[in-house]
C-alpha cells in the first residue's frame, strides 16, 4: 500500500449516484427525519392532554402551509422507511441479494411509498374536505 | 499471539469483541422495527381517519383501551429503534471520542425521556384527569 495521496473510494465527487447508494442513504435521512418527527408525535399527546385550546393551537400550525409542508416530508419518510425497512429484514433473513432483485425491489420501494403518501393525502383531503 | 486468546466469531456475538456488546444492538434494531410494522401501519390509518375529526372524538379514540396498548408500545418501540438508530449514524460520521461518547449518551437519554414523556401522557389520557 504505497503512496497514501490516493483518493479514498467512494470518491463522491466523481462516483456516478446508484439507485441502490441513493436508497441507502435516503433510508438514514428518512429515519432521521422520522427522529425530529417524534417529538411532533409526543407534542401532539401533550397538546391533546392539556386540553382542547391546546389542541386548537398544534392544529391551527399544522394547517399551515408550513405544518402541512412537514406532514408531507413525514408522510413520505414513515412510508419510505417503512417499506425500505422490509427490504432491509428480507436482506438481513438472506433473500433478495442478486443484482436484479436489488433493483426491482429498489423502484419497488420507490413507487411504493410515493404511492402510499398519495393515497394517504388523497384520503385525508379528498374525502373530507379542506382543513378545518 | 496465543492461540487461546483469539476470538472466535461465536464469542464476538457473545459480546467478548472490542466493543462488548455482541449482536444485541444489531438484533434489537430488527425486532424493534418488526414491531413498528404493524405499529405504525395502525397509527397511520388511525391518524387519516381520526385527525380531521373534532377534539372530543379524538380524546375518545385515546382513551380506548386498545388504542392506549397499543400506543405504549408505539412509543416504547419507536424511541427503542430510535436510540439503536441515530446512534449508528453517530458512530459511522462522528470519530472523536469525546464528541461521539457524549452525543451517544444524549441520544439514549433523550429517546428515553421523550418514551417515558409520550407514555405517561398517553395513559393520563386513558385513565382521564
Amino acid at each position: 500500500m504505497a503512496g497514501n495521496d490516493r483518493p479514498l473510494s467512494p470518491d463522491l465527487q466523481i462516483y456516478r449516484p446508484q439507485l441502490t447508494s441513493v436508497l441507502s442513504i435516503t433510508h438514514r435521512l428518512t429515519g432521521i427525519a422520522l427522529s425530529v418527527g417524534s417529538l411532533l408525535l409526543v407534542g401532539w399527546l401533550i397538546a391533546a392532554a392539556a386540553g382542547p385550546s391546546a389542541y386548537a393551537t398544534l392544529h391551527g400550525f399544522l394547517a399551515s402551509w408550513l405544518g402541512l409542508l412537514l406532514l408531507l416530508g413525514w408522510t413520505f419518510s414513515l412510508f419510505f422507511h417503512l417499506c425500505n425497512g422490509i427490504r432491509h429484514l428480507f436482506w438481513d433473513a438472506g433473500y433478495g441479494f442478486d443484482l436484479r432483485t436489488i433493483y426491482a425491489s429498489g423502484w419497488a420501494v420507490v413507487v411504493i411509498s410515493i404511492g402510499l403518501t398519495l393515497v394517504a393525502w388523497i384520503i385525508s383531503f379528498g374525502m373530507r374536505g379542506p382543513h378545518p | 499471539m496465543t492461540q487461546k486468546h483469539r476470538l472466535s466469531s461465536f464469542d464476538r456475538t457473545q459480546g467478548l469483541g472490542s466493543a462488548r456488546e455482541g449482536v444485541r444492538h444489531w438484533w434489537m434494531q430488527r425486532v424493534t422495527a418488526l414491531a413498528l410494522i404493524p405499529l405504525t401501519l395502525w397509527f397511520a390509518a388511525s391518524l387519516i381517519a381520526y385527525i380531521r375529526d373534532d377534539y372530543s372524538v379524538l380524546i375518545l379514540w385515546l382513551r380506548n383501551p386498545f388504542t392506549s396498548v397499543a400506543m405504549v408500545l408505539l412509543l416504547t418501540a419507536l424511541f427503542y429503534h430510535m436510540a439503536l438508530g441515530l446512534q449508528v449514524v453517530v458512530e459511522d460520521y462522528v470519530h472523536n471520542d469525546r464528541i461521539k461518547i457524549p452525543a451517544v449518551a444524549v441520544i439514549h437519554l433523550a429517546s428515553f425521556a421523550l418514551a417515558a414523556a409520550g407514555i405517561v401522557t398517553t395513559l393520563r389520557i386513558a385513565f382521564g384527569e
